[in-house]
């Protein structure tokens, strides 16, 4: 299901693409999900591509003292690579980036990974909204935010804020997610975007990842 | 004449300005925050400006530049100042099976704990080190740029409800003894024990300015490295190369890396994990 987010784009690229501008397409994908994560993780990044041309970025709420196994698991199933996030990463794409426990991960304006001790945010470390929040920044209109499965509110706020610098919001159907009390808190803060029921999410990905390939394609010249 | 803006990010004038105020603060006061990393810097300078009610960034600089009061508060909103005790206890757990037993052939030990905030960790390593039998030749520096921070670490004083969490972190850090034999409680706080501050010396020191902490035979600085650029963690891990004697110990936090800094060529690696390096030369 989308709601107005076509009318969006049209207005945006009407705004910015007057003198035959590059139309903006999508480079980095930021997603926040908590309870029922794992799942929703692992029916989403192994059907991703292995040259995906987005990069993800993605934090799980997880316990301050949780190792990497789930990351290191996902790497084994996946095409994309699947790491924890170090300091100062360049982003890169058909990456995904997971937030250390007990580290906030916030986006530079070079788009690169920062992380952070500062308190917890609305109890979340990291925090959905400080990654959501610097990536609107970082990334304006070229930035997809995703909020998947939890029992809390977090990532709303961000999600709001990345569709106010342009961006694309994209909610859990709350009906196929574990855990609904976080998509349907993005969907109260946030007035345009999509819909997708979890086996969505991955086809969704790959055609933008398309869509940008082709963009770029047809701008450079390539065929 | 038409005007082209180049780019279309929303926050591109904010972010000019946010420049320019961490140039104000440099240039007025001498503290230099331009090589911090900037998206952690301007989420707590906008948290200062909607707490405070300013209508821009330009004119919180105003302030900024008037009321040497308002410094202090910006100083305290910029330093991040979340510490535990034994914070990551695999770090403990490796300092006391990797440093210890190198710390233990030197006839006297010189300790640097650079960013040491309100001093958590500084008291976890004067236990670990007297629990090794080092403490009494040991002497723990401990600096921040923060003297209200360093003021907070001298008086050793903790609230009550945190002490069960830091107990479960020294028993998985390898502590084995009785934890609250090192503190005097009453009903709210606790006090850290006289003993364990006998060795510690607490000093201002900014790593962004401020120069060489002579001879040193192990230096912590954990998490810390993370809010700045490439280039000033460049210079700051160069301050350190200087600062330990020949195979003195650096320790990092557990997402920070000396590998892609200047001072890679310096070090080995001891604990490739919790990231305990020995200089070389």
């Amino acid at each position: 299901m989308t709601f107005g987010a076509s009318r969006q784009k049209k207005k945006y690229m009407k705004k910015n693409n007057k003198n035959s501008v590059r139309a903006p397409f999508y480079k980095a994908i930021v997603v926040g999900v908590s309870a029922g994560g794992f799942e929703a993780l692992n029916t989403i990044l192994p059907a991703l591509p292995a040259d995906l041309t987005l990069a993800l970025l993605i934090v799980q709420h997880r316990p301050a003292d949780a190792d990497s196994y789930m990351t290191e698991s996902l790497n084994k199933k996946c095409a994309i690579t699947v790491k924890e996030a170090d300091e100062k990463e360049l982003i890169m794409p058909g990456v995904a980036y997971m937030a250390p426990a007990n580290y906030h991960m916030l986006v530079e304006l070079e788009r690169t990974i920062s992380l952070s001790t500062s308190p917890p945010v609305g109890y979340s470390r990291p925090s959905i909204n400080v990654l959501f929040e610097t990536a609107a920044d970082a990334y304006g209109a070229e930035l997809v935010g995703m909020v998947l499965t939890g029992a809390n509110s977090d990532g709303a706020h961000g999600l709001k804020v990345i569709v106010e610098h342009g961006g694309l919001a994209v909610v859990e159907d709350p009906e196929s997610a574990a855990e609904k009390n976080m998509p349907l808190a993005a969907l109260k803060c946030v007035k345009r975007g999509h819909v997708l029921r979890l086996e969505q999410i991955a086809p969704f990905i790959s055609k933008l990842a398309l869509e940008a390939e082709q963009r770029e394609n047809f701008n450079t010249g390539k065929t | 004449m038409v005007i082209s803006v180049k780019k279309s990010r929303p926050t591109e004038g904010e972010d000019i300005e946010i420049g320019l105020l961490i140039e104000a603060l440099y240039q007025r006061y001498g503290y230099d925050f331009r090589d911090y990393s900037r998206a952690s810097v301007k989420r707590r300078i906008m948290r200062r400006l909607s707490l405070d009610g300013f209508a821009n960034i330009s004119q919180m600089q105003h302030r900024l530049l008037e009321d040497a009061e308002f410094v202090d508060t910006l100083l305290q909103d910029l330093s991040i100042n979340t510490t535990e005790m034994f914070r990551d206890p695999d770090f403990y757990m490796a300092l006391r099976k990797k440093a210890v037993p190198l710390l233990k052939t030197y006839p006297s030990i010189k300790i640097w704990l650079a960013g040491c905030s309100t001093g958590e960790e500084v008291y976890s390593t004067a236990i670990l080190l007297s629990e090794e039998g080092l403490y009494k030749k040991s002497i723990i520096y401990a600096t921040d740029f923060n003297d209200h921070v360093l003021k907070k670490a001298k008086a050793g004083i903790l609230p009550i409800e945190v002490m069960r969490g830091f107990t479960s972190n020294y028993q998985q850090g390898g502590g084995e003894e009785e934890f609250s034999k090192y503190y005097i409680s009453d009903k709210r706080s606790v006090i850290m024990r006289g003993a364990l501050k006998k060795n510690i010396v607490f000093a201002n020191h900014n790593l962004v300015t401020d120069g060489v902490f002579g001879e040193m035979n192990m230096i912590v600085c954990r998490n810390v490295l993370i809010y700045f650029n490439r280039r000033l963690q460049n210079r700051v891990l160069s301050l350190f190369t200087e600062s330990l004697v020949r195979k003195g110990l650096l320790c990092l936090g557990s997402k920070e890396t000396i590998d892609f800094s200047e001072s890679a060529h310096d070090f080995r690696s001891i604990s490739a994990k919790e990231k305990i390096y020995e200089k070389k030369q």
